[in-house]
């Protein structure tokens, strides 16, 4: 599989270390084979040299010409809409459950260990009753209290011993 | 003590001088500046030709004759009208120590979320990874929590602040007040009284006291956790919050506590 992604010129990249972690950026010059220019003005990032070390290119490239100035970027990001393409990517969605499980207090964190222990509870027991219910050989398995019950049903209905077997 | 209050005084002096050009020594004992120049950053050539007027002096007497009865006594004798010392320091600008060094005379600095209502989780002791809620803080500088003690049988208790996690939870107390005999000579230990006479002979014979709460203590868990259990069931997320309170915390797989918020 050949390489998708490429440090060029309007690839949009994100920080992954330091004050601007997180944030997304576009790659506007390659300095160096170690250092980029980078301008974010959609993000809050001011434009300036990055260490690649701490870039995380995305699948996503927005088009304009290198050392673009920043008002160029501005409106390549717009028009290209990539914040509302970033937040129906998958990695978006992931990062801000990252970010939701590690802003829970004590409390939140209890609560939702509460609520799994719920939804297992209901999971197992859902899977017994089909276990129990299906043969090695996935038909379905007719079990000794069905038959007691719909013996009773009839009784109940009125009908006689013998008519049932019928 | 004198030379403290010299000190004192100095220091006050020094304050002062800082109005008019400063001169100091640089390294090696030299002084910034040098008499003339110092003559000219005061303006003291102002002042050279004014005279000040002179202000006769009253002599005020240092010493006193005093009439001295009795015989061979040699009827009288000079005092001073200052009595002179009886001791003198033997080192210049002694330092008072001041009298703080009493364990309870200390500041107690106490985190600054640890209010009454918070929840903590406790790390040490017999009831380590409960949680319980605060109560107040006591003179001694100790936290007053309870559990309360119906939910997680963590009794009225002290703990030091080391051996607390504060949560960001809390429940609203209110203007809850807790009983003033609650201090800390309530929950100091009591210490059991040796026999001294009988001390040496059967020592495995002695059996260990074991802590029994008296009357007075459960009247006082019951009065103050009613109180405490109103608090959590007005809380809105009542349900959930008695129920937090009876879980342990602990650990699980891949939490480590300097990441975690509480």
């Amino acid at each position: 599989m050949p390489f998708q992604r490429f440090v060029q010129t309007g690839r949009i990249a994100k920080c992954s270390a330091g004050p601007l972690k997180g944030r997304l950026v576009a790659i506007v010059d390659v300095i160096d084979q170690t250092r980029v220019l980078v301008d974010g003005p959609l993000t809050g990032v001011p434009r300036q040299e990055y260490r690649l070390n701490n870039l995380h290119l995305t699948k996503y490239r927005i088009k304009f010409p290198f050392t673009a100035p920043t008002r160029i970027v501005r409106k390549a990001w717009t028009d290209s809409d990539m914040k509302a393409q970033w937040k129906a990517s998958p990695w978006s969605s992931r990062s801000q459950n990252i970010c939701k499980r590690s802003h829970l207090n004590d409390f939140d964190r209890f609560k939702l260990r509460y609520a799994k222990r719920q939804r297992n509870k209901l999971l197992t027991i859902a899977f017994n009753t089909l276990k129990k219910r299906t043969k090695s050989d996935g038909t379905e398995r007719k079990l000794k209290k069905d038959k007691r019950e719909r013996i009773r049903e009839l009784k109940a209905q009125g009908v006689k011993k013998g008519a049932a077997k019928k | 003590m004198a030379p403290v209050e010299n000190a004192k005084k100095s220091a006050k002096t020094g304050k002062k001088n800082h109005k008019h050009p400063v001169n100091k020594y640089l390294s090696g004992g030299i002084l910034r500046y040098s008499k003339s120049q110092m003559y000219k950053r005061r303006a003291l050539y102002r002042l050279k030709n004014v005279k000040q007027p002179i202000v006769p002096k009253t002599k005020q007497p240092i010493k006193k004759v005093k009439k001295i009865n009795g015989p061979k006594n040699g009827g009288e004798r000079t005092v001073y009208l200052k009595k002179p010392k009886a001791n003198y320091p033997t080192k210049r600008f002694v330092k008072k120590r001041p009298a703080k060094s009493l364990f309870s005379n200390h500041k107690r600095n106490i985190r600054r979320n640890l209010t009454p209502g918070r929840v903590l989780i406790l790390l040490a002791g017999r009831h380590q990874g409960k949680r319980v809620v605060l109560l107040k803080v006591l003179s001694s500088g100790l936290l007053l929590v309870t559990g309360p003690f119906a939910l997680n049988s963590c009794p009225l208790r002290r703990i030091s602040q080391r051996f607390v996690i504060g949560t960001s939870s809390k429940v609203n107390l209110g203007d809850l007040k807790v009983p003033e005999h609650l201090n800390d000579a309530y929950f100091r230990r009591l210490k059991i009284k040796k026999d001294k006479k009988s001390g040496e002979g059967d020592i495995f014979a002695v059996k260990k006291e074991r802590f029994v709460p008296n009357e007075q203590r459960k009247k006082d868990q019951k009065e103050v956790d009613a109180a405490v259990l109103k608090a959590i069931k007005a809380h809105p997320e009542g349900k959930f919050f008695k129920k937090y309170l009876q879980n342990m915390f602990a650990l699980h797989s891949s939490q480590y506590p300097h990441r975690l918020r509480f």
